[in-house]
């Protein structure tokens, strides 16, 4: 298997690399057909993988590919680990990126920048999948930074537009105060451990948890908290957790392929995916453990509803996919990491269909993305419309549909850890979670109404033109609509109940709530019917879309009348919570005042004008009467050597 | 004359007699002229063959042992066993190549940008070579000192010549400031003398000293090595002499130069006063921090490129010297050797990606004749190929996993969370600064809708151009992928240095 998984990562690197640098050689052709070739074989490479692993009882592999340096006795390798939980990702990034290469080439058809962009999102999917296959946190924070480049270099790929290039740069430096902690965590893990080795840390995890360390000095706290914590602010960045999130919406400047590929399906999970992977070390520690919730409820309720108040299409979807990742993030706090992986992977497809359709109707309108601009589409884009459907049906965990699967049993895990107890951060978490389920339709179904039902609200010029667009960019919807619509049915048994991780996911036996959910699980069928009973989910969801209905479609006067009487609220919703203040006028602003403090008052008035200066201008003066002896600078130069031979032979003839 | 017996001096004396070659060949008065393409010829042949000697001695170099190899030792002045003594362990080694490796790009991205003198120019840069790498080499002090001072004269006269309008005030600042650092260590080497009897740098590492001896003598070390470093306070010549200096010196200033004060420490200050730089640990980790946090601030808000550039040499230059002394923060503790590797990495890298930045500075320049930021804007619409190779390098800046400005900071982070949580916390803050103020000056320099009629003129780069940057962002590339080769040239010799600095020096009575 070893010249698969090599295969795996190399394919997209090479198509990266032949796209990017001999794109006009090859031509536009040229470099789709590269491209989605290197993907498609890393896509089918990897399902032979997973196949591998789970249907022959393929043992897991962890093995180094080259070592990058040893110094100190510390090994810096670079490996892969490929068990289940990779191997599903691997598939899940492969496939969804196979799709967005297919339909970028309608997408981007008309686009100067065609090559360069295939040879980007190729070069996403080597560095994501670096990423997921490591055995080490070296190469986790390599995959982990790359991603954060190719992101960079596609929320600004048309660089030209002002809103673009401040987009990339706020994301990457957002992401960057992730990777802060997330590289204080790495150091942590190598001060206690001395490894960077998945295995070798993980078997040692019990020795950090016996050990603290003194941040402040006389309070000492366990130092994997501390590690923990440290790799989550990490995952807070990548995975747009609160207050990290700020970057992601504005990422939507972005092509619509990337904000499905990276803004939704993939790089956005990759903190979900750490912290799975790093189940063995957060099982250690439930501090670590109930920030991950907190933080995790906050961004799934909070986050949707702004989705309610947006109205550029995207930027609703980009608001749901914060909202989403915070459900997951809580999974990974109530220990349910299972769970989490399990909505990540419904989500990565559902999610996906649903900005590709946004995709499809943006360029049917010609690069219309307000959603006041929009309605009755469904006449005019018949397959955009069922497919958007099914993805919004999936997203709002209608019975039966991918994400009904993965949601609902997201929900039972949370409402059924124990060992939260019954204090503030279980209702915070479990509320959270569940209010977020008509928040999620609300937003959901006023969108899909909003674009294709009601009044047709566009121009009479650009409606003259709407007509479904090509295959390239169906086909993908059909194909992400699929699974969205039913893969749920077959891997809810297998994925969590059945021990599908094995070894790559340890939870402690009092932390399982998976492990006791799965005693009561009996088939895919009961689960359905369970649902209808077991609690208010369904019907939440349910009260979502009647209210979008009510509100957007039978009375659509209402929602203006709303805005104007709870104006306070509105305006906070409208404000995104004043978050983008605090990180552009107060981190950003602030980092600016203080370094223009520093060089003008610091440096230039203190070093340079009182301590240099002070004593240059003396020196000058003496070099001024000395130039008119000679001319050039040497002459200063050979005065100096001068006095310090001078000094040197004095000191010599005097000790002698 | 066995070639490997004198490989060292045959890399100190090439560029340097091949720069007295040069300058007699001369350019006829004419840059334009057929004899100044000759001696462009002939100063590009001697760079490449000095780089090709050098790498002979990478061939022959054996990672495995810290001992001095390819020495040569000859007495020079009997009276006062002042001896022509060089050799070359894995700490100067990589240090050599890299001397090396830069110099024929720069000769080579200077070709056509001097309009004036060329001649004494090119001479400059291989004269000055061959000075810098004896720098390296030198294993007595007074052949040290002589060659530490005599290479100031080319970079003095680099400056001083072919600089921008305000040098006087940088060159004389660059003066003050390298002169009262340097005398200094000279009044530190007679006293060693003193007491040992002769130049030699191992007999200086041998002899004992009392703490008050040691802390007199850091400090003097540390003047003349902490302004070409430079460390906080004690940087402010650094963006005036970059800011001045033509693109070719502003790269060796950077590159090589810089490296002279990282190297001092780790040559005389930690084997030859250990319980000094003990003594002294403390201060210098706060400045390095200092450089660090204060410096990263300070270079958000430069509105000239090669100020922005220079302060984030100085912020990354913090690197090295919280490497090279956190070591007695971490005790017992292991990790004191992945500091000082990570500053020597460090020290490499950041020659490849501060000469490359200043390249790119100088790119702009030679078209627009301006390094201001607020006169540049979509200059990727019209130097796309240059766009590209100028954000990888500002990637490379911003440390990026992968290219080598990963590899020293990512060690030192490690090494000093071992020592102290807050001392990676404030190091570790350059992941946000640098990447604040590298793309800040991207996105204002490179993105957006050209700016006005001068950048919408801009040509793409030259093959010759081209080939300088992709040899570099190759060499960037391939220390950040592969930093194996290059960390265990040096292994050897940091657990015997670190072995050294372990053993007090202190008189036992």
């Amino acid at each position: 298997m070893h010249s698969f998984h090599l295969t795996i990562v190399l394919a997209p690197l090479a198509a990266a690399i032949i796209a990017g640098l001999f794109g006009r050689q090859i031509g536009r052709a040229g470099a789709h057909w590269i491209t989605i070739l290197g993907v498609g074989l890393s896509f089918v490479l990897s399902v032979l993988v997973l196949k591998n692993l789970y249907w022959d009882g393929g043992a897991a592999e962890n093995y180094n590919l080259y070592t990058w340096a040893v110094s100190d006795g510390l090994r810096m390798e670079v490996g892969f680990l490929i068990d289940r939980l990779s191997a599903l990702m691997m598939v899940v990034v492969t496939f969804v990126s196979l799709m967005v290469h297919i339909y970028t080439v309608g997408y981007m058809k008309d686009d100067a920048g065609y090559q360069r962009f295939f040879s980007y999102i190729s070069l996403f999917t080597f560095s994501m999948l670096m990423l997921v296959m490591s055995n080490n946190f070296l190469q986790l924070f390599f995959g982990w930074e790359a991603v954060g480049l190719v992101s960079y270099l596609l929320i600004g790929f048309w660089y030209t537009k002002e809103s673009a290039i401040f987009a990339n740069l706020k994301a990457f430096l957002v992401n960057r105060v992730g990777d802060f902690g997330f590289i204080l965590g790495i150091a942590g893990v190598v001060t206690f451990t001395n490894s960077l080795d998945y295995a070798t840390v993980f078997a040692n995890a019990d020795s950090i948890a016996a050990q603290n360390i003194e941040i402040f000095a006389g309070t000492p706290w366990n130092a994997i908290s501390v590690i923990c914590i440290l790799l989550f602010i990490g995952a807070m960045g990548k995975s747009a957790q609160a207050p990290l999130h700020v970057w992601l919406p504005d990422s939507m400047e972005g092509p619509t392929p990337i904000s499905a590929l990276i803004h939704a399906a993939t790089m956005v999970t990759a903190g979900i995916f750490m912290v799975a992977r790093m189940s063995p070390l957060f099982e250690l520690s439930e501090t670590a453990l109930a920030v991950v919730i907190v933080i995790g409820a906050f961004t799934a309720f909070f986050m949707g509803l702004l989705g309610i108040v947006q109205n550029d299409i995207k930027r609703v979807i980009a608001y749901s996919t914060l909202s989403q990742l915070g459900y997951m993030t809580v999974a990974l706090g109530a220990s349910a990491y299972g769970a989490a992986i399990f909505h990540l992977m419904t989500h990565a497809f559902f999610k996906a269909l649903l900005f590709l359709a946004a995709g499809s109707v943006i360029i049917a309108l010609h690069h219309e993305q307000d959603i006041r601009k929009m309605g009755g589409l469904k006449k005019y884009l018949p397959i955009t419309y069922w497919t958007a459907l099914i993805g919004s049906l999936a997203l709002i965990g209608f019975p039966g549909s991918a994400g009904f699967f993965s949601k609902d049993a997201l929900i039972e895990a949370v409402r059924d850890s124990h060992w939260l107890g019954q204090g503030p951060i279980y209702w915070i978490a479990y509320l959270s979670v569940l209010l977020g389920v008509f928040v999620t339709a609300l937003y959901s179904f006023r969108l899909f109404f909003l674009v294709f039902h009601g009044k047709e609200r566009m121009d009479d010029e650009v409606k003259s033109h709407v007509h479904e667009t090509p295959w390239v960019i169906t086909a993908p919807l059909i194909l992400l609509a699929i699974p969205s619509a039913i893969i749920g049915w077959f891997t809810i048994e297998p994925v969590l109940f059945g021990g599908f991780f094995g070894d790559a996911i340890v939870v402690t036996s009092a932390h399982d709530v998976l492990g006791r959910m799965g005693e009561e699980f009996h088939g895919s069928w009961n689960f359905l019917k369970h649902s209808f009973v077991a609690g208010p989910v369904f019907y939440l969801a349910a009260a979502g879309v009647f209210t979008a209905w009510f509100l957007y479609l039978k009375r659509p006067e209402l929602p203006a009348k709303i805005a104007t009487r709870f104006s306070a609220i509105y305006r906070l919703l409208e404000q995104k919570y004043y978050f983008d203040d605090l990180w552009i006028k107060g981190f950003a602003g602030g980092g600016r005042r203080i370094g223009q403090f520093l060089w003008t008052r610091g440096d230039e008035q203190l070093i340079d004008g009182v301590l240099v200066n002070g004593t240059a201008n003396s020196v000058a003066r003496l070099a001024t009467t000395l130039r008119h002896l000679q001319t050039g600078y040497l002459y200063h130069y050979a005065f100096a050597m001068v006095i310090a031979l001078t000094l040197f032979l004095g000191w010599l003839l005097w000790m002698h | 004359m066995n070639f490997s017996q004198h490989i060292l001096s045959i890399l100190i004396w090439l560029p340097i007699l091949g720069g007295l070659g040069v300058l007699a060949l001369g350019d006829g008065g004419d840059t334009s002229s057929a004899r100044a393409g000759t001696m462009r010829l002939v100063t590009l042949a001697i760079s490449l063959l000095t780089f090709i000697v050098s790498v002979f001695l990478y061939l022959g170099f054996d990672g495995g042992t810290a001992a001095m190899q390819f020495v040569e030792r000859a007495p020079w002045i009997d009276a006062l066993h002042v001896e022509y003594y060089l050799g070359v362990d894995g700490i100067s080694a990589p240090l050599i190549l890299l001397t090396t490796f830069i110099t024929p790009l720069v000769i080579l991205a200077g070709w056509k940008s001097v309009s004036s003198r060329s001649a004494q120019y090119f001479a400059a840069f291989l004269i000055l070579e061959g000075l810098m790498l004896g720098v390296f080499m030198a294993l007595d002090a007074v052949l040290f000192y002589v060659l530490w001072e005599a290479m100031l004269v080319p970079m003095f006269l680099i400056i001083g010549i072919w600089g921008g309008e305000r040098r006087v005030y940088a060159t004389l600042k660059f003066f003050l400031y390298t002169f009262l650092g340097s005398v200094l260590m000279l009044v530190a080497f007679i006293y060693l003398y003193g007491k040992t009897g002769d130049f030699n740098f191992f007999s200086f590492n041998e002899v004992s000293l009392t703490l008050t001896e040691q802390k007199y003598l850091f400090i003097a070390f540390l003047l003349a090595f902490a302004v070409k470093v430079p460390m906080w306070p004690v940087h402010t010549w650094l963006p005036d002499a970059h800011v001045e200096a033509p693109t070719g010196g502003s790269v060796i200033l950077a590159a090589i130069m810089l490296k002279m004060g990282g190297y001092g420490f780790v040559r005389l200050s930690l084997p030859m006063l250990p319980d000094g730089s003990e003594y002294f640990s403390g201060l210098m980790i706060a400045l390095s921090l200092i450089a660090v946090a204060y410096i990263g601030l300070v270079a958000l808000m430069q509105k000239d490129m090669k100020k922005l550039i220079a302060y984030s040499s100085i912020a990354h230059m913090g690197f090295v010297t919280l490497g090279f002394f956190i070591l007695w923060s971490i005790g017992s503790k292991s990790g004191a050797a992945l500091g000082i590797t990570g500053g020597v990495v460090q020290m490499i890298s950041h020659g490849l990606i501060s000469g490359a930045m200043f390249l790119c500075v100088g790119v702009l320049y030679d078209r627009m004749h301006s390094r201001q930021i607020a006169d540049y804007g979509g200059v990727a619409n019209t130097m796309p190929v240059f766009a590209a190779l100028m954000v990888f390098f500002a990637m490379a800046n911003a440390g990026l996993p992968g290219t080598s400005g990963f590899v020293g900071e990512f060690m030192v982070i490690i090494a000093s969370f071992k020592a102290n949580f807050w001392f990676a916390f404030v190091a570790a803050s350059t992941l946000i600064l640098g990447a604040a103020y590298t793309l800040w000056m991207v996105k204002r320099v490179l993105y957006g809708e050209v700016a006005n009629n001068n950048v919408a003129e801009l040509e793409d780069l030259s093959p010759r151009e081209f080939a300088v940057l992709g040899i570099l962002a190759a060499s960037v590339l391939i220390v950040g992928l592969w930093p194996a080769p290059l960390v265990d040239m040096m292994s050897a010799t940091v657990e015997h240095l670190l072995e050294i600095v372990s053993h007090s020096k202190l008189p036992v009575n």
